[in-house]
C-alpha cells in the first residue's frame, strides 16, 4: 500500500471515529450545545480539556520552535503549562460556584453592566480569531502534507472540515469526541518519539533519553547536539539567554493567557461540583504534560537527526569538525522524505556555491562567515519550515509507513480538537451574550442556535483568510492570542473575584486600556490586523521598546489592565451591596447549583 | 449570622493564604530556576547540560502538576472544616 493509501486510511477511519461520537451524543438543547449537560467526570473533564487546550500550536508547531530555539524557547513549555496553576487557584472553582456558561456572563453580571459584557465579548472574539488563525496555519501543513496537495489547498480543506465538525457538534458531542481526539493524538506523538529515543539512546521513554547518552557518539545528546550546532555556527542549544526581562514577560503572558482563555475556561463549567473544578484542572495538567514532557525531548532528537542526514559524518565520535562537515550528504542522493516535503514548499534547496552537496549553516552568524568562506560554502542552502519537524520526524527516523499515518491522524485531531472549542466559544459569545443578552433577549432557542453557527461560519473564514498569510509559525500566531486574553479577559476575571472593590467603570477602562494596548503593540510590527506590509516598524529586537517582543507584550498589558482599573476604581463609587455580596459567595462552594439555565 | 461570617472569612483567609504559597513555589521554579536563577544553578549538571535547563524543560512541569493537586487536596479539607463544601 502506499504511504497516501495509509495516510488516508489514518486520517479517514479516525474521522469516521469523532463523527460517529459527534451524532451518537448530538446536541439536542442551547445548554448541552454550549456545556455538555454539566455531568462529566473531572478525569474525562480534564482529558476532553487537554484535547482541548492541545492544538496544532502544540502538536506541529511547538516542539519545531523547541528545535530551532533550544532553551530559549522553553517559555512555550513553561507557560503553556504553568497557566493551570493559576487557572486552577485563581479562576476555575470560583467561576463553576458562580454558574454560568460564558466568560462575558461572568462579566457582564459581576461588573453589573451592559457595557462591560460587550467589551468583554470583544476581547474574546479578537483572542479567539487570532487562535483560530494559528490553527489554520498548523492544519493547512498537516493537510497539504498527507493529501499532496499545495499549503493553501490545505488550509481550505482543513477550513471546511472544521466548520462542518464544530457546527454539528456543540459542546456535548465536543466532550466525548475530544477523549477520543485526545487518545488519538497522545498515541501519535508517543509512538515515534519512543522509536526516536530508542534508536538514538536506547531509553524507550523520550523525557530520560533527551538527558541521556547518545548511542553513536558516546557523549550525551544534548552536549552532541550543542557540538554539531555551534560547528555549523548555531546557537548552543542549552545556552543561557541575554534578554532575561523578555523571556519572562513571555512565559508571564502564555501563562495568564492560558488562564484568561474562554474555551478553556468554559470547561470548568462542565463539571458536578466546585471541588470537582479544581481536581479538573490538575487532570487536565496530567493528561498535557504527556506531550509536553516528550516535546522537548522530540525536538531535540530531531534537530540532531536533520543535522546528521545533512552531515553523516558529524553522527559518530568525532575528532576533526572541520573533516566531518566537508561533505555534506549530495542532493541528489537526499531522503525520500525530502522529497515528499519538497512538493509541499515548505522545504526548499538552493545551491548557492553549485556543488551539488546540501549546506546547511548558519549565514546570519557574522563571527562565523570567515569559517563559512574558508569551507568554499556560499550562504546556507536549506529550508526546512519549522512547522513540519513533528509531522516529519517518523520520515526522517525511518519509521514505517503506518506510524506517519498515525502522525498525520494526530496532528489533524489537534487542530480540529481546539479549533471547534474555539468557534464554539466565539458562537457562544455572539449568540448568547450579545444577542440574546443584549440586542434581542425574546430570540428562540432556535434562532440562538442560528446565530452561534452563522458566527461560527464568520469566524471561520476570517481566520482562514488571515491564516492564508499567517503573522509567524502556528505556535507563535497561537501565542499573540495568549498575549490579547492575557491583557484582556483574565485581569478583569481575577479582580472580579479577589477584589470587591472594582467597579464597573474601573473593569471597562481596564480591558479596553489592556486589549488596546496590546493590539498597538502587536499590529505596530506585525502589520494591521496581521496583513503583510502595514507594519509600521520592522520586527526585530532593535526596534522593540526595552527588548520586549510583540509575543510578550501580553504581559505588559495585564498590568497596564490592573493598574487603570484599580485607578478608576478607587475615585468612582463602590459596586452596589448586592454584588458584594455576590463576590462574597463565590468564594464559597457550598450552595452551588448545575449551571443555571438561562 | 455574625459567626457565619467570621467563619466564612477564616476560610477565605486560610484560602488566600495557601494560594500565596503554591504560587511562591509555582515562581521559584519557572520564573526563579529556569530562568533568572539558572546562572546560580549551572554548577549542577544533568545529562548533558545543567538543572536550570531541566526546570525549564521538565522540572516545573513537573512541579506544577504537584502543586495542583496539593492545592485541591488542601481546599476539600478546609471545605470540610469550615463546612462551606457542597
Amino acid at each position: 500500500m502506499s504511504q497516501f493509501a495509509i495516510n488516508l486510511l489514518f486520517v479517514g477511519g479516525s474521522f469516521a471515529l469523532y463523527i460517529g461520537i459527534a451524532i451518537w451524543s448530538r446536541a439536542g438543547s442551547t445548554k448541552d450545545f454550549y456545556v455538555a449537560g454539566g455531568g462529566v467526570h473531572p478525569i474525562t473533564n480534564g482529558m476532553a480539556t487537554a484535547a482541548d487546550w492541545m492544538s496544532a500550536a502544540s502538536f506541529i508547531s511547538m516542539a519545531g520552535l523547541l528545535a530551532s530555539g533550544g532553551y530559549a524557547n522553553s517559555s512555550f513549555l513553561m507557560g503553556w503549562t504553568g497557566g493551570y496553576v493559576i487557572l486552577a487557584m485563581l479562576l476555575a472553582p470560583y467561576l463553576r460556584k458562580f454558574g454560568k456558561f460564558t466568560v462575558p456572563d461572568f462579566i457582564g453580571d459581576r461588573f453589573y453592566s451592559s457595557t462591560a459584557r460587550l467589551v468583554a465579548v470583544v476581547c474574546l472574539v479578537v483572542a479567539s480569531v487570532t487562535y483560530v488563525i494559528g490553527q489554520m496555519t498548523g492544519a493547512g501543513v498537516a493537510f497539504s502534507r498527507f493529501l499532496e496537495v499545495s499549503n493553501t489547498w490545505g488550509i481550505w480543506i482543513a477550513a471546511t472540515i472544521v466548520f462542518l465538525y464544530a457546527v454539528f457538534g456543540g459542546m456535548k458531542g465536543i466532550t466525548y469526541t475530544q477523549v477520543a481526539q485526545y487518545v488519538v493524538l497522545i498515541i501519535a506523538y508517543t509512538i515515534p518519539a519512543v522509536f526516536i529515543a530508542m534508536q538514538l539512546t536506547g531509553n524507550p521513554i523520550p523525557m530520560f533519553g533527551m538527558f541521556s547518552t547518545h548511542s553513536e557518539s558516546g557523549v550525551p545528546l544534548l552536549a552532541k547536539l550543542s557540538e554539531v550546532l555551534v560547528e555549523l555556527g548555531f546557537r548552543d542549544y542549552t545556552a543561557d539567554v541575554d534578554n532575561k526581562l523578555n523571556m519572562v514577560l513571555f512565559t508571564l503572558s502564555l501563562m495568564i493567557g492560558t488562564a484568561g482563555l474562554p474555551h478553556v475556561i468554559i470547561r470548568f463549567f462542565t463539571v458536578p461540583k466546585v471541588a470537582d473544578a479544581r481536581w479538573s484542572a490538575g487532570w487536565a495538567l496530567v493528561f498535557i504534560a504527556l506531550l509536553y514532557l516528550t516535546a522537548p525531548a522530540v525536538a531535540s532528537m530531531a534537530r540532531l537527526n536533520l543535522l546528521t542526514t545533512v552531515y553523516p559524518e558529524a553522527a559518530g565520535q568525532v575528532e576533526n569538525y572541520e573533516e566531518a562537515m566537508a561533505e555534506p550528504i549530495l542532493y541528489e542522493n537526499r531522503p525520500e522524505w525530502f522529497r515528499t516535503w519538497e512538493d509541499t514548499g515548505l522545504i526548499t534547496f538552493n545551491d548557492l556555491n553549485n556543488d551539488g552537496r546540501i549546506q546547511l549553516y548558519n549565514d546570519a552568524n557574522p563571527a562565523f562567515a570567515d569559517t563559512a568562506a574558508e569551507r568554499g560554502w556560499a550562504g546556507n542552502e536549506l529550508v526546512v519550515n519549522n512547522d513540519i519537524l513533528v509531522l516529519a520526524n517518523p520520515e526522517i527516523a525511518n519509521l514505517p509507513g503506518w506510524v506517519i499515518g498515525l502522525v498525520a491522524a494526530g496532528g489533524i485531531a489537534a487542530a480540529l480538537s481546539t479549533a471547534a472549542g474555539l468557534l464554539l466559544a466565539i458562537s457562544s459569545a455572539i449568540s448568547h451574550d450579545l444577542i440574546k443578552k443584549t440586542i434581542n433577549p425574546n430570540i428562540t432557542e432556535k434562532g440562538e442556535m442560528l446565530a452561534a453557527r452563522i458566527s461560527m461560519a464568520g469566524a471561520i473564514l476570517l481566520a482562514t483568510y488571515l491564516g492564508l498569510n499567517p503573522p509567524g509559525f502556528a505556535a507563535q500566531t497561537v501565542a499573540l492570542a495568549f498575549g490579547i486574553a492575557a491583557a484582556s479577559l483574565f485581569p478583569a476575571l481575577m479582580m472580579g473575584i479577589f477584589s470587591k472593590r472594582i467597579n464597573s467603570k474601573g473593569a471597562v477602562a481596564g480591558m479596553l486600556a489592556g486589549l488596546i494596548s496590546t493590539l498597538l503593540y502587536i499590529f505596530t510590527y506585525l502589520g494591521w490586523l496581521f496583513i503583510p506590509g502595514t507594519n509600521m516598524l520592522p520586527n526585530t529586537p532593535d526596534n522593540w521598546i526595552a527588548g520586549i517582543s510583540p509575543l510578550s507584550f501580553g504581559a505588559i498589558g495585564a498590568m497596564i489592565n490592573f493598574a487603570v482599573a484599580f485607578a478608576v476604581s478607587s475615585v468612582t463609587e463602590e459596586p452596589p451591596q448586592e454584588i458584594q455580596d455576590l463576590v462574597e459567595s463565590v468564594r464559597y462552594p457550598k450552595g452551588a447549583g448545575g449551571a443555571v439555565d438561562h | 449570622m455574625a459567626d457565619d461570617k467570621s467563619n466564612a472569612a477564616a476560610y477565605w483567609k486560610s484560602n488566600v493564604r495557601t494560594i500565596t504559597g503554591c504560587l511562591i513555589v509555582w515562581a521559584l521554579v519557572s520564573y526563579g530556576f529556569a530562568i533568572l536563577l539558572r546562572p546560580l544553578l549551572s554548577g549542577i549538571p544533568i545529562g548533558g547540560t545543567d538543572l536550570g535547563f531541566w526546570f525549564a524543560q521538565q522540572g516545573s512541569i513537573l512541579t506544577f502538576i504537584g502543586l495542583i493537586f496539593f492545592y485541591a487536596w488542601k481546599m476539600n479539607k478546609l471545605d470540610e472544616k469550615y463546612g462551606l463544601g457542597e
